[in-house]
Order: C-alpha cells, then sequence, then structure tokens
C-alpha cells in the first residue's frame, strides 16, 4: 500500500509535513535530514527537488536550491540518497519539483525511479490541470504515484471540485497569494479561505502551506485542515548549521511542543 | 488582409507541440481571465480604434520601408529597412505596451509591473504607464542595469520603478522570474505586461498580434514601392522573439517568402557562453511555456550570454521555436564581435546606428546569399542610442583608421 494512504488512513488530524531541498546545506545532508524529521516525529516528509528556476518558490528557497545545485545535486544522485534514506525509515515522502525536471528525465523513467526509490508521492506545482490530464496522469496512475494539486485563495469553487477529482494523494491548501517563504501570522481573510475549504466536502485531506512557520501558526492551521506543511521556516533554521541532525530535531519539537 | 493562416495557435495556446501554460495554480485566475477574453476584447471595434489612434498620433506610425541604397549595393541585392527605430521610444517595443496597457485599462487593473533585458520593453512599459497615468514597476537583471544605464534613467525619468533582479545570470530571464513572482503576490490588482512572444498561453499570441503592425505594414509599404506585396526575405533578430513575430506574422504562411531568425551566438556557439538556442537548445519549459531552451541533461536552465541584453535569453517564444522546428524558419546566429562590426557598418553605410540586438540581424546578411533582384526586408528594431557605452569601446580597440 502507498505509504500516503496509510497515514491518512490511521491519522486524521495534526499532520505535519516537513519540507527541505534537498542536498542543502550539504550534498550528504538529504538522508540524515530525513532520518531525523522522521525520529523527531513529522508525519510526512515534502522532498524539495532543487531547480534553477522555481517560479513558485520566494528567496529562501531559491537561495538554497541554488546551494543544492552547487553541491552537485542531480536526479540520478537523489534518487540514490532516497533509496537510502527509504532503508532507515518507512515515513511517506513526497517529491517537490517543477515539471522540466520530470519531462527531461522522461515521465515514465522518473515515475519508476522515484518509486523505486521509495517515493509516495509528487507535486509539480507549474503541472496545471489540463497538461497533467494530457500528459502525466496515466503514468502517475499506472505507478501508484500519488499526485497533489495546489488550490489558492482564488480557485473557484468549480475548480476545487475538479482539482478533487484528480487528486490521488493531499490537496495542498496554499494559505495566500503568495510565493513560499513569507510568514508573519495567519489572518482572519486566511481564516475566513481556510473554513470555506473546509466545508468543501473533498475526499483528500487537506495540508495548509505557505506561511506556516512556528508552533502556533501549525496549530492554527490544523484546526482548518488536516496538518499543515512547513518548508521555508524549516531551511532558514538549517542555514549555517553544523549538526544538521540536532538542528532538525530541534526545529520539529519546536513545532510540536504544546502552545500555552 | 490576411490569408487563412495555417500556422495558428489552438485554443490552448499550442503551436504544434509548443506553447501551452504550464503556470503554478497561484497564476491560474489571471491568466485564464487573459486566455477567455483577450481575442474578444482586442476585436472590439472601440479597441481597436484607441489602438490605432495611440499608434498613429503617439507612436508615428506607420514606420517607414526605407530603400538602404549603399547597404544594397554592397550586397548586391534590395535591402529594405523596416524603420521601427523610429517608433515613440525607439524600439518595436512600443506596439505591445500599447495594447496591453488597454487590456489592463479594460481589466480594471490598477498596477503594471514589466520585466526588461536591454530597458527597451522597461522604457516601453513606463511610457504606456505614464501616458495613463498607472503604477510601473519594472524587474531588470543586476547585470543589465549596469550595461543599459541611459534606459534605466529614462524609465525613472518616467516615474517607473525599476527593481534589480539579483538571482541567477542576473539577466533577463531572471527579471522575468521575479516580475512572475510579483505576479503571484498581487494577484487582484496586477497586470503583467509580457515583453515578447513568450512566457504561458495566450501572451505568445497575444504580443504577435500587437506586433502584426509591422507586416500588415510592410505588405502595402511594399506593393508601393516594389509593386508586390511580400519581400523574398524577412530578416529579423530573435531573443524571445518579438519583432521577428511582427514581422513574420502576415507572410507565415506564405511560402514565397524566407524567414531568418537571428540569434546571438554571444563568444561563439561552442564557447560556453552563448545564446544560441535554437542550436543549442532542446525542448521544455521556461517561464510557462513548452519551447526550445538551453538546459543540462536534468533540465536545469543554462545560463546564457550575450553582449546584447535583448537577446540574453536562454529560452525562445514558442512559435518561433515552432517555426524553427518545422523548417518553416531559418536560424542563423551571429556573435558578439560580428554584431558590433555589423553596426559600425550599418552607421556608417546607411548613417542609421542601430540597437545591438538589431546589429546581429544586419550581421547575418554577410552569411546569406542573394539574387540580384532579390527583395530582402531587415526588421531595424531599434535605435542604439542605449549601446553607446558597448561601441564606444569596441571604436577604441580598432586599429587606427
Amino acid at each position: 500500500m502507498n505509504r500516503l494512504t496509510h497515514l491518512f488512513n490511521t491519522k486524521k488530524q495534526d499532520l505535519l509535513n516537513v519540507y527541505f531541498t534537498a542536498g542543502y546545506p550539504q550534498l550528504s545532508s538529504t538522508v540524515t535530514i530525513i532520518r531525523s524529521l522522521a525520529d523527531a516525529g513529522a508525519d510526512l516528509i515534502e522532498v524539495g527537488v532543487p531547480y534553477s528556476d522555481p517560479m513558485a518558490d520566494g528567496e529562501t528557497i531559491q537561495q538554497s536550491s541554488m546551494a543544492a545545485l552547487r553541491n552537485g545535486m542531480t536526479l540520478d544522485i537523489l534518487f540514490a540518497q532516497l533509496a537510502e534514506a527509504r532503508r532507515a525509515t518507512e515515513i511517506p515522502l513526497v517529491l517537490m519539483g517543477y515539471y522540466n525536471q520530470v519531462m527531461q528525465y522522461g515521465p515514465e523513467r522518473f515515475v519508476r525511479a522515484a518509486r523505486e526509490a521509495g517515493v509516495d508521492g509528487l507535486i509539480l506545482p507549474d503541472l496545471p490541470v489540463y497538461e497533467y490530464e494530457q500528459e502525466f496522469r496515466a503514468i502517475a496512475e499506472a505507478h501508484d504515484l500519488q499526485v497533489t494539486f495546489l488550490i489558492t485563495p482564488q480557485t473557484s469553487d468549480e475548480r476545487i471540485a475538479k482539482i478533487g477529482t484528480l487528486s490521488t494523494g493531499f490537496i495542498y491548501v496554499v494559505s495566500s497569494s503568495s510565493i513560499t517563504g513569507k510568514s508573519g501570522g495567519i489572518t482572519d481573510t486566511q481564516k475566513a479561505y481556510f473554513a470555506r475549504i473546509a466545508a468543501l466536502d473533498l475526499p483528500q485531506p487537506k495540508l495548509i502551506g505557505f506561511g506556516i512557520s512556528d508552533a502556533t501558526s501549525f496549530r492554527t492551521a490544523c484546526h482548518y485542515a488536516n496538518g499543515a506543511i512547513i518548508g521555508s521556516a524549516f531551511i532558514r533554521a538549517l542555514k549555517g548549521e553544523e549538526d544538521v541532525a540536532a538542528a532538525t530535531k530541534r526545529f520539529v519539537e519546536g513545532i510540536l511542543e504544546p502552545v500555552s | 488582409m490576411t490569408k487563412n493562416l495555417q500556422i495558428d495557435v489552438d485554443e490552448r495556446g499550442y503551436y504544434g507541440r509548443f506553447g501551452g501554460a504550464y503556470i503554478p495554480e497561484m497564476l491560474h485566475p489571471n491568466v485564464e481571465e487573459l486566455r477567455t477574453r483577450y481575442r474578444e476584447m482586442t476585436a472590439d471595434p472601440d479597441f481597436k480604434q484607441e489602438f490605432d489612434a495611440l499608434l498613429k498620433d503617439y507612436v508615428g506610425r506607420p514606420s517607414p520601408l526605407y530603400y538602404a541604397k549603399r547597404m544594397s549595393a554592397h550586397y548586391g541585392t534590395n535591402i529594405y529597412l523596416k524603420r521601427e527605430d523610429l517608433n515613440h521610444t525607439g524600439a518595436h517595443k512600443i506596439n505591445n505596451t500599447i495594447g496591453q496597457i488597454l487590456v489592463a485599462q479594460r481589466l480594471g487593473k490598477k498596477r503594471i509591473i514589466a520585466e526588461t533585458g536591454a530597458g527597451q520593453h522597461g522604457v516601453a512599459t513606463a511610457t504606456v504607464c505614464a501616458l495613463v497615468g498607472l503604477e510601473c514597476i519594472v524587474y531588470m537583471g543586476e547585470v543589465d542595469i549596469a550595461r543599459q544605464a541611459p534606459n534605466v534613467a529614462r524609465m525613472r525619468m518616467l516615474g517607473a520603478e525599476v527593481r534589480p533582479a539579483k538571482s541567477g545570470s542576473r539577466t533577463l530571464k531572471d527579471a522575468t522570474n521575479e516580475a512572475i513572482r510579483d505576479w503571484i503576490n498581487n494577484p487582484e490588482d496586477t497586470h503583467y505586461i509580457i515583453g515578447s512572444v513568450v512566457g504561458p498561453h495566450p501572451y505568445p499570441d497575444m504580443v504577435a498580434r500587437f506586433q502584426s503592425v509591422i507586416s500588415e505594414e510592410m505588405k502595402w509599404q511594399l506593393q508601393e514601392q516594389v509593386g508586390r506585396d511580400y519581400p523574398d526575405a524577412i530578416v529579423a533578430c530573435v531573443g524571445g522573439g518579438s519583432n521577428a513575430a511582427g514581422a513574420f506574422y502576415h507572410y507565415l504562411n506564405d511560402d514565397r517568402v524566407r524567414l531568418v531568425a537571428v540569434e546571438a551566438a554571444g563568444l561563439g556557439i561552442d564557447s560556453g557562453e552563448s545564446a544560441a538556442t535554437s542550436v543549442l537548445g532542446t525542448e521544455g519549459i521556461i517561464h510557462g511555456s513548452r519551447t526550445l531552451l538551453m538546459q543540462t541533461e536534468d533540465g536545469q536552465v543554462i545560463e546564457p550570454y550575450s553582449i546584447s541584453a535583448g537577446l540574453d535569453y536562454p529560452g525562445i517564444g514558442p512559435l518561433h521555436a515552432f517555426l524553427i522546428d518545422s523548417k518553416r524558419a531559418e536560424a542563423i546566429s551571429v556573435t558578439d564581435e560580428d554584431a558590433l562590426a555589423a553596426a559600425l557598418f550599418t552607421a556608417r553605410t546607411e548613417g542609421i546606428i542601430p540597437a545591438l540586438e538589431t546589429a546581429h540581424a544586419f550581421s547575418a546578411l554577410d552569411q546569406m546569399e542573394y539574387g540580384k533582384d532579390d527583395v530582402i526586408v531587415v526588421c531595424l528594431s531599434g535605435r542604439g542610442d542605449k549601446d553607446l557605452a558597448a561601441f564606444t569601446s569596441y571604436l577604441d580597440r580598432l586599429p587606427e583608421e
């Protein structure tokens, strides 16, 4: 069974999904970070595939991606690292990258390699619904790679319903109209949007991402959805850290600690 | 006016297999609004009337089609120059920004963003924003801000804010990334005026249509001057490819006309410092469009290089990818050195200082063959005032004349 399915069947609330950029801060950090996140209590992990032109990402992830590429990260190295991490943990792994990377590797080859390395899901923010149906859906479904789509405050209910029929993984609820990496709390407007999404009858679990950066915003997001995704705040916590394992543990504990 | 074009974009924005709209969900509402409304909006008689009047009275169209007598004698053929350099603001870019500012007004947008390489599109955008009184923010690579200083000053004079793009190669590609990110962050009140036939559908088609005034005028101008409404060849430089798209547009299906797209070879095709996408590129996705681009096996975009900021781009518009892939257009590449020499030759043969971008198109004439009765149109896309620093340093290192 796909590990994401198993997770969503067994845990319905307070799911913590942590994003990091593979190959950052060191090329070899990937395996350490996955193991440390799993040990510290993350429920699933989003592995960012570093890309030269990440148009949906803010400065933090742009910089970690450039650093990872300078460290020498490639798709073949990444798949080998993921296979190594997979021998140590059963935590669900979701890749997040850009469609050009999949296209150049070859969609079929990419999906096979990802599944063989123990990857459970995939997020390609620049592969929209129409192109997904035309070019990628059959391949992903044939290999049980679960695909997640994003919805935003501007996404119409009609389009959300369509996305609900196509998403095989969770639904990624983008918290605000922005690129990644902004923080500053959750506003009342956002809460109204979360409530609107929560009221829609979607079959998939919903995770809120973008702008979730600490224990308080994580709790708030979990109130409206099945869980939340933290990315840029974790990348910032890793910056300049010698002991990546300790920094990862500290960060996750900070998110999961009871809010007083 | 137009024949029934077979070469056209489909409803989803594809020319053959090139084009489309590979965009994050965050951009979907804006791009979808444009996609569903741009044709009807621009076909509206009120829109056309306003567009045509501004092109005539504000831009100064029609731009002349000028017979370059001494250049023709040099090459032993007949060379005509389509004088887009004589437009207000000094390049073809204003044809598109006039059209898009009218679109932005009809969409009720209050804030305009743009990317720019050489600064010509930035100036043209700042100009139309001043014209209608809208806020204007132009993203420009740090490297380009340094090498195109006169245009940065013009944008500031016109009231635009120039924001430096500091990522990647700090040139046009990165300015485009930053503009896209701005649009994601400001989805309600902002229109993004893309400056070339690149980006997600409907931009490549919309920009090509606004620029198509170039070949629309060429038809009647050639009829008047040479007695037939088509040339034997059209030569235009291609970065993203908007002046070429406009110059080719009404001849796309006329196979009597050779279409020649001229790319920047930088220091040479095999030097590792180049922007010749049709030679060095493979099929992939950049800035929301499936097209040819320079990339690694892993799909990482390769940083391009050209002395010309307007051609320093690792991709090419999907229309041009289709034209080159289907052999409808031929691609010629020209090095920095050859472009500089061609700029000097054009200045001293015809008394016209072309933009460095356009100088690439002039240099391509050296690589072509002609009959003496042929009619060749070069799209003189922009004037070279902005490039005087590069020309001066070139003159300084020439041997004593």
